[in-house]
């Protein structure tokens, strides 16, 4: 599995022609307490670029563009119940959505894990 | 993800073009890990911890709050009361020393141009305005009062915030006396030879304390403060949530020269004797809103689900827009979504079911008295 960032602070997990897709550690730091997450609909295809989810926190709500283009195939109903878990495990169990991706060569354009963690520091 | 340095704040008030100015405290804010944004053409901290963890610790404890940019205004001169009653609708000749009062200032038509606090101090009037209104405020004031009136703005006075339940207990420890106080008294106290002026006061709905102090003692007695065990830092984004759980209006945002004081349900602010007798700026649309209601109406509203509904959002009854959200987002203490709003009369009873448009979607929601939170100030009755 090869995972790619964003910068717009997105992370990608690519297994196959599948895309997980969530919001890297920095972004849920920044944004501070998550209290919604608006989820896309399974089904819907989107562009690379994309609004395809919205992150309310106390203090304001973000947009989240889709990394790539793919289709909507699963998205984390856990976070319907509990949005709080994109801060206590943004990477991992705080995941938004799959894609089934429409063009892999996509990828090739995101960074990879140091080179996200480089842009960070140089924010 | 869009841009999370964003925040609502900074987007809505339109300062990012000018310069941001430090504040007194910027480098404590700094050393206490306070993240940063502009606000009201200042660098301010928006939050420390976390704005829900600051929230509760507020409602709980003592929550510390830098609000120096806010401006703090002295009037002096022959006459004073009097010129002032003739320009604010403020009861003005009846504050006594050691009182405070809510007022507000208003246009010909009556429209809002800024809410303030006024208090008379032994030898002055004490006014605190908004800090992104201070500089048009004292522009207008010039305009309006006679020229034998002095106004200072006090830029070399910070002021802080002492808010909730413990604040008492950790401010009388280095304040002797500042218990004795009840909401909407003020007085001078001293700590370590410097002069203070303090009013049991403030913007949560919580008990507390507004602090002017020099500047340049402010740092010293930051750290005095928060060496208190019931005191934590507590940056503008809690400081948004806990005025709009108790209810309270927030100046550009809720408050506007679109909206009148009748319809910004800020009648009580104006005493029975000014209503009907006038004499200053703005009364005629006062009268005539008292005698037969205002068309729009500033109301809470209870929010269904978890989507918050934020400002700008409109409000709906079945077809038909009678509203807009004036300001909301998550309650922490309430835990759902709460609003306000400027609402048609017609649809601003308690409990009158309406619909908020966000994104699209409609979300259930209903008019809801307010404060969403009790107000827990230390009256006299109480």
């Amino acid at each position: 599995m090869s995972r790619y960032f964003t910068e717009d602070h997105e992370w990608v997990d690519v297994e196959g022609e599948i895309a997980t897709v969530g919001i890297t550690d920095y972004a849920q730091s920044q944004l501070g307490d998550i209290v919604f997450v608006e989820l896309p609909d399974e089904g819907v295809e989107f562009e690379k670029g994309a609004d395809a989810a919205v992150v309310e926190s106390v203090k304001a709500a973000s947009d989240v563009y889709s990394p790539v283009a793919g289709e909507v195939i699963e998205t984390n109903s856990a976070l319907e119940e509990e949005p709080a878990l994109v801060n206590s495990d943004a990477e991992v169990e705080g995941w938004f959505f799959k894609l089934r991706l429409t063009d892999t060569s996509e990828l090739e354009g995101l960074m990879n894990e140091s080179a996200y963690a480089k842009f960070v520091k140089s924010l | 993800m869009s841009d999370v340095h964003d925040t609502d704040i900074t987007e809505e008030d339109g300062f990012e073009e000018l310069p941001l100015q430090p504040l007194p405290l910027d480098g404590w804010h700094r050393a206490q890990g306070a993240r940063m944004v502009g606000f009201a053409g200042y660098d301010m901290p928006i939050q420390y911890e976390g704005i829900m963890a600051e929230h509760l610790w507020t409602r709980e404890n003592a929550g510390l709050f830098d609000v120096s940019h806010m401006g703090q205004l002295s009037l002096t001169g022959e006459g004073l009361d009097a010129a002032l009653e003739a320009v604010i609708p403020a009861s003005v000749a009846s504050l006594a020393v050691g009182r405070q009062r809510y007022s507000m200032l208003l246009d010909e038509e009556g429209g809002i141009l800024d809410d303030l606090m006024l208090a008379r101090r032994p030898d002055d009037l004490y006014m605190v305005v908004n800090g992104a209104m201070k500089y048009d405020d004292i522009a207008w004031l010039l305009d309006h009062l006679p020229e034998d009136i002095t106004m200072n703005l006090m830029d070399e006075q910070a002021l802080l915030a002492l808010q909730g339940p413990k604040a008492v207990g950790a401010l009388a420890r280095l304040v002797p006396g500042v218990d004795a106080l009840y909401f909407m008294d003020c007085g001078a106290f001293v700590w370590n030879d410097t002069p203070l002026w303090i009013s049991r006061s403030g913007y949560t709905g919580e008990d507390g304390f507004e602090i002017s102090i020099p500047a340049d003692a402010a740092p010293a007695f930051a750290d005095a403060l928060l060496a208190q065990s019931e005191v934590k830092p507590i940056g503008l984004g809690a400081r948004d949530s806990l005025r709009l759980e108790a209810g309270l209006p927030l100046y550009g945002h809720d408050l506007t020269p679109e909206i009148s004081v009748i319809g910004a349900d800020l009648g009580f602010a104006i005493f029975k004797k000014r209503r009907e007798a006038g004499g200053f700026i703005g009364h005629a649309r006062v009268a005539k809103e008292a005698a037969e209601g205002a068309p729009v109406r500033r109301v809470g509203l209870a929010v269904e689900g978890r989507l918050p509904a934020r400002e700008g959002a409109g409000i709906f009854a079945g077809d038909t827009k009678v509203g807009i959200v004036t300001s909301g987002g998550f309650a922490p203490t309430v835990g759902t979504p709460i609003a306000m709003g400027w609402v048609d009369a017609a649809y601003t009873d308690d409990g009158t079911a309406l619909e908020i448009e966000v994104r699209g979607k409609r979300l259930k929601a209903s008019v809801a008295p307010m404060p969403f939170v009790p107000h827990n100030y230390h009256r006299k009755t109480s």
